[in-house]
């Protein structure tokens, strides 16, 4: 039921599918299950075409034999027949849609839960090279053109091929002159079209590129707005964006007049074919050849029915060409490549003593640019050890392999004499604590985001743990309490705040091995001794490797293995690293003569 | 709706012509089904085909009149929505050029991008769609109506009935529908937010092994946007087949009282088929009327959030006469000052602040996050507006300067680093657009910048930014200092600025200000004692007041407070890396 004038818009046409076939018989599959519904929908649709086609047909009858003659029984008995078929099409297109939505909401929903569970068992890897925002875009854009297919473009596509078929046999039986006569517009039409497509698609693209610039443009100032005042740059930022702007506004008004222009040849075609079937037909009369005016009637009719399919068919297979794009955007998702399987004999590991062993460990993120090399490292129940080194040294690398995050090249590392990929992954991470630098909250309750530790740990429980890590203070003295719902993932909590609530959650973990990476960013001094204070109660008779940045915990760490361009270049405790005066010596000295403190 | 109008009036002629123009593409659609009568009536009737033919070429050049009517008023439509719309957008981007610090932070960020960027194109296809659709579905539906009760009054009262039923019925639909659909946004947002969530959180979802709690948490979100998603659509599906209802059985009803009236010799066939041509062009206009209304019922709320920026009063501005200091030196004087957040509860962040900073002199302030040291330097370059009180920089209140003025003299480096895409030597040249190859490579060297920026393989011309590589926090934070040195300020205030450099480094270039700015008034907010031990004059702020001020020895001596901080810092052991 689109009207011309809206149509003619070829941004989907921007995207095409790159495997139309094998995209659609995976589509295909997903709808295997519904085929119950799709059968009687297509019934239904067929139904529809053709009762409407017919039902046209009796218009012409109607005039032709009962209202010309004055049969009112006849005009009665055809218009009951009318009603009939009216209430049926209405009922059918009811139902059709009904279980087109129904089929197309449920297909959606399932190809969403998939890339759910799918992103669940995709390797840190993934995450790293792709933007969330990329992975949202398909799970919403994408998604979204398959939904929009599925709900009605597939349907119209049928449909709209059936009323061609339908229309046309019904026209060439009347009368093949006529037929003729309606059909003479259709190439004069298909080629303005085609002329007019090319041009639209072009300026369409470049308006679209531009306007990305422009919003790429306009999203870096405002969210540097404050500099931007700061340097007084006012100006000149707005200078470049009326350039960019104007760029915009030249492609856009060509673009959209390309695009519309459509609608109205179409419109005055239609009225030309009007004529033509009206004076054709009327001619016909006039030299007395089978001809009658529920004839023409039923012509003007037909002639609409067959332009308007012809006009919207595109329109419908470009949506039907966004939304295998679309699907083939989320097939790719689909089909990366997931953490590796648990091998079958993989073990579960019961109670943990916490004796972690690295021998030999080399790895690279990519070919070619080795990361750690050769690390040997040994770790006995209970002890801290401390990774120390500068930025980029590999200190969070070794962090990303115990935890298995991404698999090691050579080598092998230990848990209690297992090698851990021979641990069920679940089952090693389980084991493992982790309480990372820049905390991850959720948009929930400061309760559930503790219980996210253990998600069967009772109230009681999350605040034993809370005042463990020194947070239960501050929660306390928030509005809701531990009810407080935190926003934006915790933006209305100071750094400090949100690391003590990661340490509440790694407490109510209560794992062998803890792995903490200290955060860097400055906090102030009271809150600092809170988080030490949280930090020991927390390491207290586990197995800890820490990313230290912090003095005391080095100090107290069982050993540093100071660690520089992926490669352990001394190990020790603190007291043994200071006379050796080498690399830590160095490290050490800076920061002490710095602070000035003894 | 107001706005549109006020941004369509610099076209207001193209905006008064796509109307007229589409009337004629409208009258010559309207105009056919009448024609038609005339040909069968005069022409097939008396079977003169010459009639016949005369007719057929007025209807054809008609509907070639009605081209030139309907691509005029395409073209007018799209120069004004598209001009319109970009002028909108251009206000909109320089009002919010002009927003202050409080503004942008009422609007938040993302929030002004999605008013200039989607709302905008919204705003944009609506003034499109209203100059040619507006305009042309009432005409068409009116002019159906009118046609028809010229042809037969009393069978046109069909369509008045089948209008109202119409109307009623799509009322009705659009009513239930509408809170229904609503709904689905917020559900659709519910999915959207488990999803980003634990794209955002992966690291923390794996490491506790939380999958299967996340998947519950999806599979609730995404079967309950599914069922409220059904139950919205389930109500306007059965807006098509009940309109299809409706126009049918008006069909049926025009033949059959047509047919009484061709009986009774008041209606002749033909204009029977004009009926249904006009009843079927009144139904389309109508759905498309509904349709359209749609889109301006959604453009209303983008139209209401870009009125919102329009309208805010933005509260720092120019002084009506601007006073220029006598002396530009940079000494600084706080005079009772007090600050609260506008519409914040209560407590003042700043109360009572009062001190005087010399030329040249380093002011280092000291305090607990949240003791209020970022919003007592975002005084000075009047980011924010003191509440009560005065601050004079070289002896003029600070709102008595232009606001160009005042930031050239004070240059802050904000606790955020934020640099833009382009080059570094572009970035650092923000300070100061006329700056030399060698000021840039001064400012970088005093920033201690330079070193890594030339171990970088295109040196200066290192696009950052997306496209370009990344560099780190820390010298992220030393571009952005150079970039503020290179303004050549009086005043340079550091807050915190040099969280993410190493501790030797953020030496250097304390060291370095020292020599090479030695004019320069410096303030320097930190969280550790070292960073600003050597200070003229160390601020101490505690719940937004002053509690003790003086030399790193004179504070040791003095203040309780001080020292407190001074031990807990030396004693525990400070920060490694930094």
């Amino acid at each position: 039921m689109n009207n011309p004038h809206m149509g003619g818009r070829p941004p989907a046409s921007l995207k095409k599918p790159k495997n139309t076939k094998k995209t659609l018989a995976r589509l295909l599959k997903y709808l295997n299950k519904y085929w119950l519904q799709l059968t009687i929908s297509i019934i239904c649709i067929a139904f529809v075409t053709l009762g409407t086609v017919f039902a046209t047909r009796l218009i012409g009858v109607a005039i032709d034999k009962y209202i010309i003659t004055f049969d009112f029984q006849g005009l009665a008995k055809v218009c009951s027949m009318l009603f009939a078929i009216y209430v049926g099409t209405s009922l059918c297109m009811w139902i059709q849609s009904n279980l087109f939505l129904h089929v197309g909401q449920s297909v959606v929903a399932t190809i969403r839960k998939e890339i759910f569970e799918k992103i669940q068992r995709l390797p840190l890897k993934y995450f790293d090279n792709t933007t969330h925002g990329e992975i949202m875009s398909r799970v919403t854009n994408d998604v979204d053109n398959i939904s929009m297919a599925l709900n009605s473009s597939v349907s119209q596509v049928f449909q709209s091929g059936l009323t061609l078929i339908g229309t046309l046999a019904m026209m060439l039986y009347l009368s093949i002159p006529l037929t003729i006569a309606t059909i003479i517009t259709i190439p004069v039409m298909l080629i303005a079209t085609k002329a007019v497509a090319s041009r639209s698609r072009r300026y369409y693209k470049e308006k679209q590129e531009r306007l990305g610039k422009l919003n790429g443009f306009i999203e870096e100032i405002i969210s540097g707005q404050k500099v931007v005042k700061v340097f007084c740059q006012e100006e000149e930022i707005t200078d470049s964006f009326s350039k960019k702007n104007t760029d915009l506004l030249e492609v856009g008004m060509r673009a959209e007049i390309f695009s519309g222009i459509v609608g109205p040849i179409m419109m005055a075609l239609n009225n030309v074919t009007y004529a033509i079937v009206v004076v054709g037909g009327g001619l016909m009369m006039v030299m007395g050849l089978p001809m009658t005016l529920g004839t023409i009637s039923n012509f003007i009719i037909y002639s609409k029915q067959f332009t308007r399919p012809l006009n919207e068919l595109a329109n419908q297979v470009n949506a039907m060409m966004a939304a295998f794009a679309g699907a083939e955007r989320v097939f790719e998702v689909l089909d990366e490549e997931e953490e590796l399987e648990d091998a079958p004999e993989s073990v579960e590991l019961k109670a943990v003593r916490g004796d972690v062993v690295f021998s030999n460990v080399d790895f690279s993120y990519e070919e070619g640019h080795p990361i750690l090399k050769e690390i040997n490292l040994y770790a006995k129940p209970g002890q801290t050890i401390a990774l120390v080194g500068p930025t980029g040294a590999g200190k969070t690398t070794i962090i990303n392999l115990l935890t298995r995050f991404y698999d090691i090249a050579k080598g092998t590392i230990t848990i209690d004499g297992y090698d851990i990929k021979d641990i069920k992954r679940k089952n090693i991470r389980s084991t493992l604590g982790i309480v990372l630098q820049d905390t991850y909250l959720f948009t929930d309750t400061i309760r559930e985001n503790i219980r996210y530790g253990r998600l069967n740990a009772t109230d009681e429980e999350i605040i034993e743990a809370a005042k463990l890590a020194n947070a239960h203070e501050f929660i306390r003295r928030l509005p809701d309490g531990y009810d407080t719902v935190l926003s934006d993932s915790g933006g209305n909590l100071s750094q400090g705040q949100r690391q003590m609530l990661a340490i509440s959650r790694a407490i109510l973990a209560n794992p062998s091995i803890l792995i903490l990476d200290e955060a860097t960013s400055s906090v102030d001094t009271r809150t600092e001794v809170k988080i030490q204070e949280a930090m020991h109660n927390l390491m207290k008779g586990r197995t800890n490797f820490v990313i230290a940045h912090r003095l005391s915990t080095i100090r107290e760490a069982d050993l540093i293995a100071v660690i520089n361009h992926g490669e352990i270049i001394e190990r020790g405790n603190h007291k043994e690293l200071m006379e050796t005066k080498g690399f830590y010596y160095n490290l050490y000295r800076n920061q002490f003569e710095s602070n000035g403190a003894g | 709706m107001k706005i549109i109008l006020k941004y369509m009036k610099p076209y207001r002629i193209l905006a008064i012509l796509a109307p007229l123009f589409m009337m004629i593409e409208a009258s010559s659609e309207l105009i056919m089904p009448k024609l038609m009568t005339l040909l069968i009536n005069q022409g097939v009737a008396t079977s003169n085909s010459s009639y016949i033919l005369k007719m057929g070429a007025a209807m054809i050049s008609i509907a070639i009149l009605g081209i030139i009517g309907g691509i005029g008023c395409l073209i007018c439509a799209a120069i004004v929505s598209q001009r319109a719309g970009a002028d909108l957008r251009k206000d909109l981007f320089i009002k919010i050029q002009n927003f202050s610090f409080h503004n942008i932070d009422t609007f938040q960020t993302p929030s002004l991008i999605t008013r200039l960027t989607n709302d905008i194109t919204q705003i944009q296809m609506v003034i499109l769609m209203s100059l040619r659709m507006l305009i042309r579905a009432p005409l068409l539906c009116f002019g159906s109506l009118i046609m028809a009760f010229t042809i037969n009054a009393k069978l046109a009262m069909i369509f008045i009935i089948a209008i109202a039923i119409l109307g009623l019925a799509m009322f009705f639909i659009m009513r239930k529908a509408m809170p229904k659909f609503q709904m689905v946004q917020n559900k659709l947002d519910g999915v959207n937010t488990v999803m980003r969530e634990c794209l955002a959180g992966m690291r923390v979802v794996k490491a506790f092994v939380r999958h299967d709690y996340e998947m519950d948490k999806f599979n609730t979100a995404n079967e309950d946007y599914k069922e409220t998603n059904l139950k919205a659509f389930r109500i306007v599906i059965i807006m098509l087949p009940a309109m299809m209802l409706i126009l049918n059985v008006s069909v049926i009803a025009i033949l059959w009282f047509g047919g009484i009236q061709v009986y009774s010799g008041t209606l002749r066939i033909e204009e029977i088929m004009a009926f249904i041509t006009y009843l079927m062009q009144m139904v389309m206009s109508l759905m498309m009327m509904a349709m359209v209304f749609m889109y301006i019922s959604r453009a209303q709320i983008s139209l209401n959030r870009v009125n919102e920026v329009l309208k805010e009063e933005i509260d720092i501005v120019d002084p009506v006469k601007p006073v220029l200091p006598k002396k530009n030196e940079g000494k600084v004087s706080f005079d009772n000052v007090f600050f609260r957040y506008e519409g914040g509860s209560g407590e003042p962040v700043l109360e009572g602040i009062s001190f005087v900073a010399n030329p040249g002199e380093t002011i280092g302030i000291l305090g607990e996050t949240g003791s209020g040291k970022s919003t007592l330097v975002n005084l000075m370059p009047r980011l924010y507006d003191v509440s009560q009180g005065a601050i004079y920089i070289d002896g003029v209140d600070v709102r008595h300067y232009t606001i160009h003025e005042l930031r050239k003299k004070v240059a802050v480096i904000l606790q955020e680093t934020i640099l833009f895409t382009g080059t570094i030597r572009e970035n650092i040249k923000w300070g100061n657009k006329d700056a030399t190859e060698d000021q840039v490579i001064a400012a970088a060297k005093a920033a201690q910048a330079h070193d890594f920026i030339m171990e970088l393989p295109n040196g200066y011309d290192t696009e950052l930014g997306q496209k370009g590589v990344n560099v780190s926090g820390g010298q992220k934070q030393r571009i952005s200092i150079a970039r503020a040195i290179i303004q050549n300020p009086n005043i340079i205030i550091f807050d915190d600025s040099t969280s993410a450099v190493d501790s030797l480094t953020e030496k250097r270039i304390r060291q370095s200000m020292m020599e090479s700015h030695r004019h320069c008034t410096k303030f320097m907010i930190a969280q550790k004692i070292s960073s600003i031990k050597e200070a003229d004059k160390i601020l101490v702020l505690k719940d937004g007041k002053i509690v003790a001020e003086g030399n790193h020895n004179k504070l040791m001596e003095t203040s309780v407070d001080y020292q407190e901080i001074y031990y807990s810092q030396m004693k525990k052991g400070g920060v490694l890396d930094e």
